[in-house]
């Protein structure tokens, strides 16, 4: 069994085929990518859950779904996303293999005729999209932006990314505005999505028991772009904000909530591009991204304050998220622990054997991330969105040759910017 | 050792019962880096009344003891178990459900030395007063998140609105109340009566030599003691077949109300292949019904009483079953009645013979999708285990389901008078 990666350009989008035979099921991705653009944001947001909804074989949702039904129950999610400075809309399909059916159709030669129609041959009246889905799209936009505000955990992460990048296009939400939703038109929504064939840059992947070069004639006889294709320019990695921080911003809000949501966000000056890295995930491994984590042992085992204390790391613009629940009365002491454990990391305070452990965490999980096929694709995906060619030998190595003073040096780049603190309504 | 072949899924299951009454299962699942175990106890919240082992009296346990003690289990005179997994490259988790208690681990190294980790650290309870106390403020913490998570609130509202007596209605973790009840002595009493192995299955699955995997846990055993027993005493007061409650309504700080419909089950004996017939009929019902591609999903969508928040599904175990279905909604009482009318003439109209053997095959699908998974196998097969079904009969279940007997099981299960509503409200 072996995994081989084919990268190639076809008909103006990048395409990687990963042929390999574990798993039992193909799996195809599309990613389309897009600067950050409060303007266009929403509308770009709509653009995936409008095009799922008919194409012009299939022109109703319910069509498209009985279809995939068909296909073995092929399954298609549809999703918007932020990688850095990107708004990302991703388009996931996975199919049965042949190969473990009794009855022996084309399934991924289907599957990848029908995205790259949901793609490209939307179910259009009069030259735009229907009116009538886009309004159903419209008023599902407006749900799914208010069910993050039912979603403390997500609020709170949502409030303050927004507080702390308010000038840059990072504090976007990716998912829009709830009060630009109404005036959006069809017509407006077309020429958005014209642009967006015509500009954005597109990511295939097709993962599984393939051989590339049929996939590459595959790809070539279906996803014929429009030919004014503009050759996307090579997005490249964020524009740093240098961030020496003045002074911590401090944000609270009160809700009726039970439980307070403390988020801490840190400007790390490091992203996916720099050599240093490697030395930053380990950082993150080592403050919050495990149960043998700093965050975990002093907040929630020794003070026993909360269920869960980690921090994750967004690679592309480079800032670490401390999230935790606690009760109010407990706001300055779990702020102190937290501030003092960066303190710590930053003077060395951790063991050769903590770096060892965090080391070893950390490749299991890269590991264990590509042996599903999805995971796999992600992590090869931040290859495409910081123009980077790191493979999975690559992570691994680079994980390996941290030394401690690494981890230090990178540590002393860490910045506390903004501290957000959802909490009760004072009765 | 035992040995099954399923050719069609092209997968191999290793099966021995040890002479202290373990079961261990091996499913070798060559290509994969990780290595995924988990030792399950038959044990969960459900199991609040017994006999304790060696006593002769009914005993009533605090709600939320078997959650309290699968959180325990993790600490022991060295300190934390986590760190010995973290050490050796292993992620380590646990969780409890309804019926089940499960520990495991995944790796892609050192397999042996965190297998034996894991089934030593369960075989030995280790609790002090203070570290019980300790745990309180931390489940506290993950009970009033859990408060403030209005999907959780509607989820077991509409469960609680179904059963007068059976324990399935009391949430998981308990209550910051019963949980202040929990002992030391206590949660020695629930460990030594259900983490006897003769209550327990290991299930290993990766890219493993199952005759070694096998050696090792013989070997480890074979140092071990456990008192004799006959069968665990569990009490459980008779249920009523009414539902306790038509409707319940909450109010919370969301912006969109959120609207769960359920059908309890009637015939709460099953089990076995006949348990696995009709979960898998109704599951299939629930889809030709209300899934994607039915006309149903379609009319709810278009006139905007759901978004893709709206799911469905049935489980069943001995005992207790129930179906629940909903989601998101702008209009709580109109998708309530809506949904009322539908079942009711989806019930009385014959099937379509074509609609049904598409779900069919949707299912089997779904199915060899969920199989790529190590983390799926391993844990729903022991939950079909403790239920005597087997994983691995899912697929031929499925190709030998009659439309007669789908609507048979359609009047069964979607009697109206086993309907209860749970909704949450804007404050």
């Amino acid at each position: 069994m072996s995994t081989k990666i084919a990268d190639t350009k076809v008909n103006g989008l990048n395409l990687h085929v990963i042929e390999t035979d574990k798993y039992k099921t193909n799996t195809i991705v599309l990613h389309i990518r897009t600067p950050l653009n409060k303007d266009t944001v929403t509308k770009r947001a709509l653009i995936p859950y409008v095009l799922q909804s008919g194409t012009e074989a299939l022109p109703s949702r319910l069509e498209i779904r009985s279809y995939l039904d068909e296909l073995y129950g092929a399954t298609l999610t549809v999703d918007v996303s932020k990688k850095g400075e990107n708004q990302i809309l991703s388009f996931r399909m996975d199919i049965a293999n042949e190969n473990y059916l009794k009855e022996k159709t084309p399934l991924l030669e289907e599957a990848v005729k029908l995205l790259s129609e949901i793609l490209l041959k939307p179910a259009l009246d009069n030259g735009v999209f229907h009116s009538t889905t886009v309004a159903n799209e419209k008023r599902n936009l407006k749900q799914r932006i208010q069910s993050i505000f039912d979603d403390k955990i997500r609020y709170a992460n949502m409030r303050i990314t927004e507080e702390m990048c308010k000038n840059e296009p990072y504090g976007v939400s990716v998912w829009g505005y709830e009060d630009e939703i109404d005036a959006v038109t069809a017509q407006e929504l077309h020429q958005q999505y014209g642009m967006m064939l015509q500009n954005d840059e597109v990511d295939l992947y097709i993962v599984g028991d393939v051989q590339s070069d049929q996939i590459t004639q595959m790809v070539e006889k279906y996803f014929v772009f429009p030919k004014d294709r503009n050759q996307p320019e090579v997005s490249g990695e964020e524009k740093k904000v240098d961030a020496i921080v003045p002074k911590e911003n401090v944000i609270f809000e009160d809700q009726d909530v039970k439980q307070g949501k403390l988020h801490i966000g840190f400007r790390t000056n490091t992203t996916f591009s720099d050599d240093d890295y490697f030395a930053l995930q380990m950082f993150n491994g080592l403050f919050g991204g495990f149960s043998h984590s700093k965050l975990f042992i002093n907040v929630r085992e020794k003070a026993s304050l909360a269920y869960y204390a980690s921090s994750r790391y967004e690679s592309h613009k480079g800032i670490l998220m401390v999230m935790s629940g606690i009760e109010f009365k407990n706001y300055d002491q779990a702020v102190t622990i937290i501030k003092e454990q960066l303190k710590s990391m930053q003077a060395g305070d951790f063991t050769d054997s903590e770096i060892e452990q965090t080391k070893a965490v950390i490749k299991n999980q890269i590991l264990e991330t590509v042996d599903v096929a999805k995971g796999y694709v992600e992590l090869l995906y931040h290859n495409a969105v910081a123009n980077k060619s790191r493979m999975i030998e690559d992570w691994i190595l680079g994980i390996d040759q941290v030394t401690k003073e690494d981890i230090v040096k990178v540590g002393q780049k860490v910045h506390l910017d903004t501290i957000y603190f959802l909490k009760g309504k004072e009765e | 050792m035992k040995k099954v072949v399923f050719e069609q899924l092209n997968e191999t299951l290793y099966h021995e019962t040890l002479e202290n009454g373990l079961e261990v299962y091996i499913l070798p699942k060559q290509g994969f880096n990780k290595t995924y175990a988990t030792f399950t106890t038959k044990y969960g919240s459900v199991d609040n009344h017994f006999i304790p082992i060696g006593e002769k009296e009914l005993l009533k346990v605090p709600d939320g003891i078997a959650h309290f003690l699968e959180h325990k289990m993790f600490e022991d005179e060295d300190g934390d178990v986590f760190q010995q997994f973290s050490k050796q490259g292993a992620s380590a988790n646990a969780f409890t459900s309804f019926t089940r208690t499960a520990y495991l681990f995944s790796s892609t190294s050192e397999v042996e030395k965190n297998l034996e980790t894991l089934i030593d650290f369960v075989q030995h309870p280790y609790f002090t007063e203070e570290s019980v106390e300790k745990e309180k403020g931390i489940i506290g913490q993950e009970i009033t998140m859990y408060d403030d998570n209005p999907d959780w609130r509607v989820y077991f509202g509409v469960i609680e609105n179904m059963y007068q007596n059976h324990p399935v209605k009391i949430d998981i973790a308990g209550t910051i109340e019963s949980i202040d009840k929990i002992t030391k002595d206590l949660l020695y009493k629930c460990y030594e009566t259900f983490y006897h192995p003769k209550n327990m299955v290991l299930f290993v699955i990766g890219s493993l030599n199952p005759e070694e995997i096998l050696e090792l846990v013989k070997e480890n055993q074979s140092k071990k003691t456990f008192k004799e027993i006959e069968k665990i005493e569990r009490f459980f007061e008779e249920e009523p077949t009414a539902v306790a409650k038509k409707i319940e309504t909450l109010k919370m700080s969301v912006h969109t109300p959120k609207c769960l419909v359920g059908f309890k089950e009637k015939n709460q004996t099953r089990q076995g292949k006949e348990l696995l017939k009709h979960e898998l009929a109704v599951n299939v019902l629930l889809d030709l019904m209300l899934g994607q591609s039915s006309s149903n999903y379609e009319k709810l969508y278009n006139i905007g009483l759901i978004d893709d928040s709206f799911s469905f599904d049935f489980s069943a175990e001995q005992g207790f079953g129930f179906s629940i279905i909903g989601g998101d909604t702008k209009d709580p009482d109109k998708l309530v009645s809506t949904l009322e009318e539908m079942i009711s003439s989806f019930i009385q109209v014959p099937l379509d013979e074509n609609a049904v053997k598409r779900a069919i095959k949707k299912k089997i699908g779904a199915f060899l999708r969920a199989v790529n998974s190590p983390e799926y196998i391993a844990n729903q097969f022991t939950r079909y285990q403790f239920n005597d079904m087997n994983l691995f009969d899912v697929v031929e279940t499925l190709e030998n389901l009659t439309k007669d007997e789908l609507e048979q099981k359609a009047k069964e299960h979607f009697d109206p008078t086993m309907f209860t509503v749970c909704q949450v409200l804007p404050k």
